[in-house]
């Protein structure tokens, strides 16, 4: 039943790859735009916060298909934006990961955002009555308790953003669910042989990442 | 206006505020002039290519809203079958009985850990003609509605769930010391109570539902709202106008169901005669693809 994997005609090992490094690159960035769209939103600056909140608002209720099929059809294929790939599968990956990062920061800045919200107002005061300016009060008093209190639903948005690197099948990045798609086509007799193989992959993916982030968030939790 | 992070802005901070907003108009101010000069140099500017949204009725007739009407069927559609089964599959979840509360457990939660793009593909190849062999002109839709509710049931099982523990031990107390049995106490009791208590979750999760109908656009071949992209773009040339006019139509769409589900939320938050449990837009721990954004 399973003999499809022996044939040696499927790299489902190396698709598993790119989607775990399609992950780990948006995630990183991700979690630095998101933070800087977070830093927006709470700034006393009123053309930021309106730009921030603009953003999230926008990106958020665009289909994250339209983000990563505009960087591909609008960016590349009409502007000639290539991010400095210069094969297919490069420049591919590399918009990919754009278009994840744009999508993902949004949840991001909202998580972050949720966690400043349960720093005491306390806190701030006091930091402020020693003199502190607003940006050393976010990075050094506000922020780091902020992201003590956001692990487990950042490690939410981290499991979604696993999930949703499949979209990249839309502008053919050889991950997981392009391969899935492949072998469906030419393996029609192994349909629930080729999905188990496949869910597993992402069961074995998704559910270490939610475990070992739950155990990280009640570690470091702030007890208040 | 003041708030935790910083006071209200005195006249040093006043001009330093205005410095900040001067820097950014500046930055943003060039990265947008950059993307519109290349804009530009490609000919995405001119006004041929947006004017046909306004003066050719037929785009809007032929492609986007045959499109727009396909994505909101999917989306009704999967929603309503969706929401009995992932109900069901709730209270299964809250069952007395471990033989009912494990493999319905174990259901739930391998449906949302699998991207619901392969629960689409794995419904258009069970839909093929070896299996269950439905006319390939309605194949696309049939599998995005398959994809939808098989990855939808098992959210919504777990918003039903959260309905049910948000409300008041009292309620079952109560219920139980009038007698009721457990399934009364479901049913008559708690469903209800949770049915409003979940509105805003429920609105807020149909966001996700019509954002995943273009994965289907993209891969499958399913004719809606984005996949009208292909089309008005193959006429005129237009691909990023038409990209940004799509991007537009999800958006207002989305914002008004987004709006309308925080607009319910704070409703029913303040609402006397409910039991005040609300599960609110942002108190499910899934993101999906997802409105939801992580709430503590």
């Amino acid at each position: 039943m399973f003999d499809f994997l022996d044939s040696g005609q499927y790299d489902v090992l190396g698709a598993f790859w790119v989607t775990v490094q399609l992950t780990l690159y948006s995630a990183a960035g991700s979690l630095i735009w998101g933070t800087a769209l977070a830093g927006m939103r709470v700034s006393p600056v009123p053309l930021l916060r309106g730009f921030g909140t603009a953003y999230v608002n926008l990106v958020r209720n665009t289909p994250l298909t339209l983000l990563i099929i505009g960087c591909s059809l609008g960016l590349n294929q009409t502007l000639g934006i290539a991010l400095g790939g210069s094969t297919f599968k490069e420049i591919g990956f590399r918009l990919a990961v754009l278009g994840f990062i744009a999508y993902t920061g949004t949840f991001v800045c909202e998580a972050l955002r949720s966690g400043i919200n349960t720093v005491p107002v306390g806190q701030a005061e006091a930091a402020r009555a020693l003199g502190l300016s607003f940006f050393q009060v976010l990075t050094l008093i506000v922020l780091p308790q902020a992201f003590r209190a956001v692990v487990a639903p950042l490690a939410n948005v981290l499991i979604a953003l696993t999930k949703n690197t499949t979209v990249a099948a839309a502008i053919g990045v050889a991950e997981a669910a392009l391969l899935m798609k492949e072998m469906l086509e030419n393996e029609p007799q192994a349909l629930f042989a080729v999905f188990a193989v496949f869910a597993l992959g992402f069961v074995l993916l998704t559910l270490p990442t939610g475990l070992l982030l739950g155990w990280v968030a009640k570690r470091v939790a702030v007890k208040r | 206006m003041s708030s935790v992070l910083y006071d209200t802005p005195g006249p040093k901070a006043k001009v330093r505020n205005w410095i900040y907003s001067g820097i950014f108009v500046v930055l943003f101010g060039l990265v947008m002039w950059w993307a519109l000069s290349l804009m530009g140099e490609k000919g995405q500017l001119d006004a041929d290519k947006w004017t046909p949204f306004v003066t050719d009725s037929q785009v809007w007739t032929t492609y986007l809203l045959p499109g727009l009407l396909e994505t909101l069927k999917a989306g009704a559609l999967s929603m309503l079958i969706a929401l009995p089964l992932g109900a069901l599959l709730g209270i299964g979840r809250l069952s007395d009985h471990a033989w009912v509360r494990g493999p319905v457990g174990a259901w739930v939660e391998f449906f949302r850990a699998i991207p619901v793009l392969m629960l689409m593909l794995f419904g258009n190849a069970l839909m093929a003609p070896r299996f269950l062999d439905v006319p390939s002109d309605t194949r696309p839709f049939w599998a995005v509605v398959t994809g939808l509710v098989l990855y939808n049931s098992a959210v919504i099982a777990e918003i039903v769930r959260a309905g049910v523990q948000s409300l008041p031990h009292g309620q079952s107390d109560a219920a139980k010391a009038i007698g009721m049995r457990k399934g009364q106490t479901m049913l008559y009791v708690l469903i209800p109570q949770a049915v409003t208590a979940m509105l805003p979750a429920l609105v807020s999760q149909l966001v996700v539902i019509l954002k995943d109908t273009a994965i289907g656009g993209a891969l499958l071949g399913f004719a809606e709202l984005l996949s009208a992209n292909r089309q008005i773009s193959a006429n005129y040339s237009n691909t990023i106008p038409t990209l940004v006019v799509i991007a537009l139509i999800y958006i207002a769409v989305n914002f008004a169901l987004t709006s309308s589900a925080s607009l319910l939320e704070g409703r029913l938050r303040k609402s006397k005669k409910s039991t005040g449990a609300v599960v609110g837009v942002n108190d499910v721990n899934d993101m999906a693809t997802g409105a939801n954004s992580g709430g503590i």
